[in-house]
C-alpha cells in the first residue's frame, strides 16, 4: 500500500514539475509576444509557425552551451546557488491547489511553507553573488538580500487580512472560504490588501520596476552576471517560476482560486490558470510600461509606505471583524 | 623637475580610498554609451570618486587630417559623433569655407540647415532612446528607434547612406533634394509633433521617472560654465547660450525659433530642454522647407573632391578663354595663412574645429574641439556624492558619444 501511494506520489510530481516547466517555457514567449506587440514589433516568429518553438531553440541553445565558471569563484557554492533556488522556487508548487482535488502536499501551514521556501530562494541569489567573486554580482546579491527581506516583510503582512478572513494558512481552505464570502473574492474587501501584495509581487520576484538585484544597465547582469549556459537558465525558470507561484498566491488569497463565475466542464482548473494568465500579463504590462527604481528609493518605498499600508490594512480588517460579529 | 610635477596631475588618492569598494565600470559594460570607462570608488553604494577614462576609441583624426586635403578629410567627420553625422558635415564645411573663403549659395545653405536639424532631431532620438532604456524604460527606446528610422531612411534617399553621410562637400551640398525626399520630410514634420506627445505621456510625469531624475546630477549655471558645457547640457542648467542665435551660421539668422533653457540643471531639466529641442528643431526645418530658393547646390569656384595638396589656380589654356581647356597654375596666394575656429551647434553641443594652414591644401594642425569629450570632464562633478544608480543616468543625460570624445 506505502508502495503505491509512493509511485503515485512520484508520478504526481514529475507531471506537476513537466507541466509546470512546459508553462515557464511558453511563459517566456508568452512575454517577448505581448512586449513586442506593445512596443510595436513581431516577437518571435522565425521558429515553427509564429515562432512557436522558440522557447525550445532557447532551451536546447542553452543547454548545450559552454558552461564557464570564473577562475576565482567559489566553485561548490557557485554549482550549489542556482540549485537552491531552482529547488526552493519548485517546492512551492507543492503545496499550490489547482482545484479542489489537485494539491501534491495539503499542508495546515501552506502559506508560511510559500514564504520560507521563497525567502530560501534569494539564499541562492546572494550565494550566487557571493561565489562569482565579481564585484556586479556581488552588489546584486547584496541588493537581493535586502530587497527580499524588506519586501517579503510587507508582502507577508499583506496577507494578514486574508488569514484574519479565512482563519486558515490552508490555501484549499482560504479559496473555500472566500466562495462562501459575500463578494467571492477577497481582492474587494481587502483592496488595501491587494495593492500591498501586487507591488510586493514585483519585487519579490525581482520584476521591473523593482529589477534591481539584475539591472543590466548598472550592474551588467548583477548576480547572474558571471552564470553561463544551463546554470544561467537553471536561474531564469527559478525567476519564472517565481513569478508563477507569486500568480498563484494572488489568485489563491485574493481573487478566489479555481472558482469561477460558471464551471468549465472537464477542466477543472480553467479559472486558475486563466488568472494566473491575467497577473502574468499584468507583470509583463508593467515591464513595458514603467522605468527602474533606484535602490534607496525602492527601500523607502517599502519601509515607509507599504509597511505602514499593511499594518493599517491589519488594524482595519480587524475592526470590521469585531464590529461586523 | 618641473616634468616631475607635472605627472601628479593625476588626482591623488587620499588615504581613505583603500577601504572604499573599487568598480571598474566599461568599457565594456552595457551602459556606458560606447567605450567610456569609469574608475567609481563607492562607499555603500555611494560614489565618494569618480576618474573617466578614455581613450578605447582613439584613431588620430587630428593626426590623419595634417596628411589629407580639405575636401579628402570629410569623410572622417562622418565618424566623429556617428549619430549626427550630417551636423559634423555641416560644421566642417562651415569651418573649411570660412578658412579658405568660400561662398555657398544660398540654397545649399538652407539644404544644411535642414540636414543639420533633422540630424539633431536623429541624435536626440537616438540619446532618449538609451537614456531612457538607462533608466529602465524599455518601451521608449523603441518608439524613438521607430522615428529615427524614418530619419534614416530620409537619409538614404538624399544621398545614399544613412548613417557615415558624407553629405556637404566644400561649397555646397553633394546632390540636390528630390520631390520625394521632400515630401516625406513635409509628412514627417507634421507627424513628428505627436510621436513627441506620446513619449512624453510615457515618462514626462513618471513618478518613477520623475524620482530618478529630479534633483539629481545637478550642476549650476556657473559651474556648468566653468566646465566648458555647451549644448543641451549647458542650456539645462540655465544659461542661454547656442551658437546658432550667438554666432549664426547657414541661414539661422533668418528662421524663428527658441533656446529652451532649463532652471535647476538636473537631468530632468536637460532632458526636458531636449524634448523642447525637438519642436524646435521641426519649426525649423518647416520654415526651412518654406522658404527653399531655387538655384545652384555648389559654388562653381569651389575646390574639386580631389583637391590638390598644392594650391593650383584654374587658368584658360588659350589666351582668350575660348577653347574651353583649363590648364592648372600652381599658386600659393590662394588660400589663406594663419589659424581660424569656427563653431557650429552639433546636437552634443559646440562642435568646433580649429586650423592652422600654411598656405596649403591640407592643414597644418587641425584641432577638434568636441562636446563629448568636454562633457565627460564633467562626469566627475555631476557623479561623486550621488548612487551608482545615478551615474548611468548622469550619462545618459550628457548624451556623450565616444567616438567624437576619442576622435
Amino acid at each position: 500500500m506505502a508502495e503505491i501511494n509512493f509511485t503515485k506520489l512520484l508520478v504526481h510530481l514529475v507531471v506537476l514539475v513537466d507541466v509546470v516547466l512546459l508553462h515557464v517555457a511558453y511563459a517566456t514567449y508568452f512575454e517577448r509576444k505581448v512586449i513586442g506587440h506593445m512596443q510595436m514589433r513581431m516577437g518571435p516568429t522565425r521558429v515553427g509557425p509564429m515562432g512557436l518553438l522558440q522557447p525550445i531553440a532557447d532551451g536546447i541553445k542553452l543547454f548545450f552551451k559552454e558552461d564557464i565558471i570564473p577562475a576565482a569563484a567559489d566553485r561548490p557554492l557557485f554549482y550549489a546557488a542556482p540549485i537552491i533556488c531552482l529547488v526552493a522556487m519548485l517546492s512551492c508548487l507543492a503545496v499550490l491547489p489547482f482545484d479542489p482535488n489537485h494539491v501534491l502536499a495539503d499542508l495546515n501551514i501552506g502559506l508560511i511553507f510559500i514564504f520560507a521556501m521563497s525567502s530560501l530562494a534569494s539564499y541562492g541569489v546572494v550565494l550566487a553573488g557571493w561565489a562569482s567573486n565579481s564585484k556586479y554580482s556581488f552588489l546584486g546579491g547584496m541588493r537581493s538580500m535586502s530587497q527580499v527581506i524588506s519586501y517579503e516583510i510587507a508582502m507577508g503582512l499583506s496577507l494578514v487580512g486574508v488569514m484574519m478572513m479565512t482563519g486558515s494558512l490552508n490555501l484549499g481552505q482560504i479559496v473555500a472560504a472566500q466562495a462562501a464570502s459575500p463578494f467571492g473574492i477577497y481582492a474587494i474587501p481587502q483592496f488595501i490588501g491587494f495593492f500591498v501584495f501586487v507591488v510586493s509581487m514585483l519585487a519579490e520576484t525581482n520584476r521591473v520596476p523593482f529589477d534591481l538585484p539584475e539591472a543590466e544597465t548598472e550592474l551588467v547582469a548583477g548576480y547572474c552576471t558571471e552564470y553561463s549556459g544551463i546554470r544561467f537558465s537553471l536561474f531564469f525558470m527559478a525567476e519564472y517560476i517565481g513569478m508563477i507561484v507569486m500568480a498563484s498566491i494572488g489568485t489563491i488569497c485574493f481573487l478566489g482560486g479555481w472558482n469561477g463565475p460558471f464551471t468549465v466542464p472537464y477542466v477543472p482548473f480553467f479559472w486558475f490558470l486563466l488568472k494566473i494568465y491575467a497577473i502574468m500579463f499584468f507583470f509583463f504590462w508593467v515591464r513595458a510600461t514603467l522605468p527602474r527604481y533606484r535602490y534607496d528609493q525602492l527601500m523607502d518605498l517599502g519601509w515607509k509606505f507599504l509597511i505602514p499600508l499593511a499594518l493599517a490594512n491589519i488594524l482595519l480588517t480587524g475592526l470590521m471583524k469585531t464590529v461586523l460579529e | 623637475m618641473a616634468a616631475l610635477e607635472q605627472r601628479s596631475m593625476e588626482i591623488p588618492i587620499p588615504a581613505q580610498e583603500k577601504e572604499l569598494f573599487a568598480l571598474k565600470m566599461g568599457p565594456q559594460h552595457p551602459a556606458t554609451h560606447g567605450v567610456l570607462r569609469l574608475d567609481l570608488f563607492l562607499d555603500g553604494e555611494t560614489i565618494a570618486i569618480c576618474k573617466p577614462d578614455v581613450g578605447y576609441l582613439h584613431r588620430g583624426f587630428e593626426k590623419i587630417a595634417e596628411n589629407k586635403s580639405y575636401a579628402q578629410f570629410l569623410p572622417i567627420t562622418d565618424r566623429l559623433d556617428y549619430i549626427g553625422a550630417m551636423a559634423n558635415n555641416v560644421g566642417y564645411c562651415h569651418a573649411v569655407e570660412t578658412l579658405l573663403n568660400i561662398e555657398v549659395p544660398e540654397r545649399a545653405n538652407y539644404i544644411r540647415t535642414i540636414v543639420a536639424e533633422m540630424s539633431r532631431i536623429s541624435g536626440h532620438l537616438l540619446w532618449l532612446a538609451t537614456h531612457a532604456l538607462d533608466i529602465g524604460a524599455m518601451t521608449v527606446f523603441l518608439y524613438c528607434f521607430r522615428e529615427r528610422e524614418i530619419l534614416l531612411d530620409l537619409f538614404e534617399e538624399l544621398c545614399g547612406a544613412r548613417l557615415t553621410t558624407s553629405y556637404t562637400r566644400l561649397g555646397g551640398v553633394r546632390q540636390d533634394v528630390s520631390a520625394l525626399f521632400m515630401d516625406n520630410l513635409t509628412k514627417f514634420t507634421d507627424d513628428f509633433p505627436t510621436k513627441i506627445a506620446d513619449y512624453e505621456t510615457l515618462i514626462d510625469t513618471n513618478r518613477i521617472w520623475l524620482k530618478r531624475t529630479q534633483n539629481i546630477g545637478v550642476i549650476s549655471g556657473k559651474q556648468a560654465v566653468q566646465l566648458g558645457f555647451t549644448g543641451p547640457t549647458l542650456r539645462g542648467s540655465g544659461v542661454d547660450y547656442d551658437v546658432r542665435k550667438h554666432r549664426p551660421y547657414c541661414v539661422y539668422d533668418r528662421l524663428d525659433f527658441q533656446v529652451p533653457l532649463g532652471r535647476k540643471g538636473d537631468i530632468y531639466d536637460r532632458y526636458l530642454c531636449r524634448m523642447e529641442e525637438f519642436r524646435q528643431s521641426v519649426a525649423i526645418i518647416k520654415q526651412c522647407l518654406e522658404q527653399l530658393p531655387p538655384g545652384p547646390i555648389v559654388n562653381d569656384d569651389a575646390p574639386d573632391l580631389i583637391m590638390p595638396i598644392t594650391p593650383q589656380r584654374k587658368v584658360a589654356a588659350d589666351s582668350i578663354g575660348s577653347s574651353g581647356i583649363i590648364q592648372l597654375m600652381e599658386d600659393r596666394n590662394i588660400y589663406m595663412e594663419g589659424d581660424v575656429y569656427v563653431s557650429t551647434e552639433a546636437p552634443k553641443g559646440e562642435l568646433g574645429f580649429y586650423f592652422v594652414s600654411d598656405g596649403e591644401g591640407r592643414p597644418y594642425r587641425m584641432h577638434i574641439r568636441s562636446p563629448s569629450f568636454i562633457h565627460i570632464g564633467g562626469i566627475p562633478a555631476i557623479c561623486e556624492g550621488e548612487m551608482v544608480a545615478d551615474v548611468i543616468a548622469c550619462i545618459g543625460s550628457l548624451d556623450v558619444v565616444l567616438g567624437e570624445c576619442d576622435r
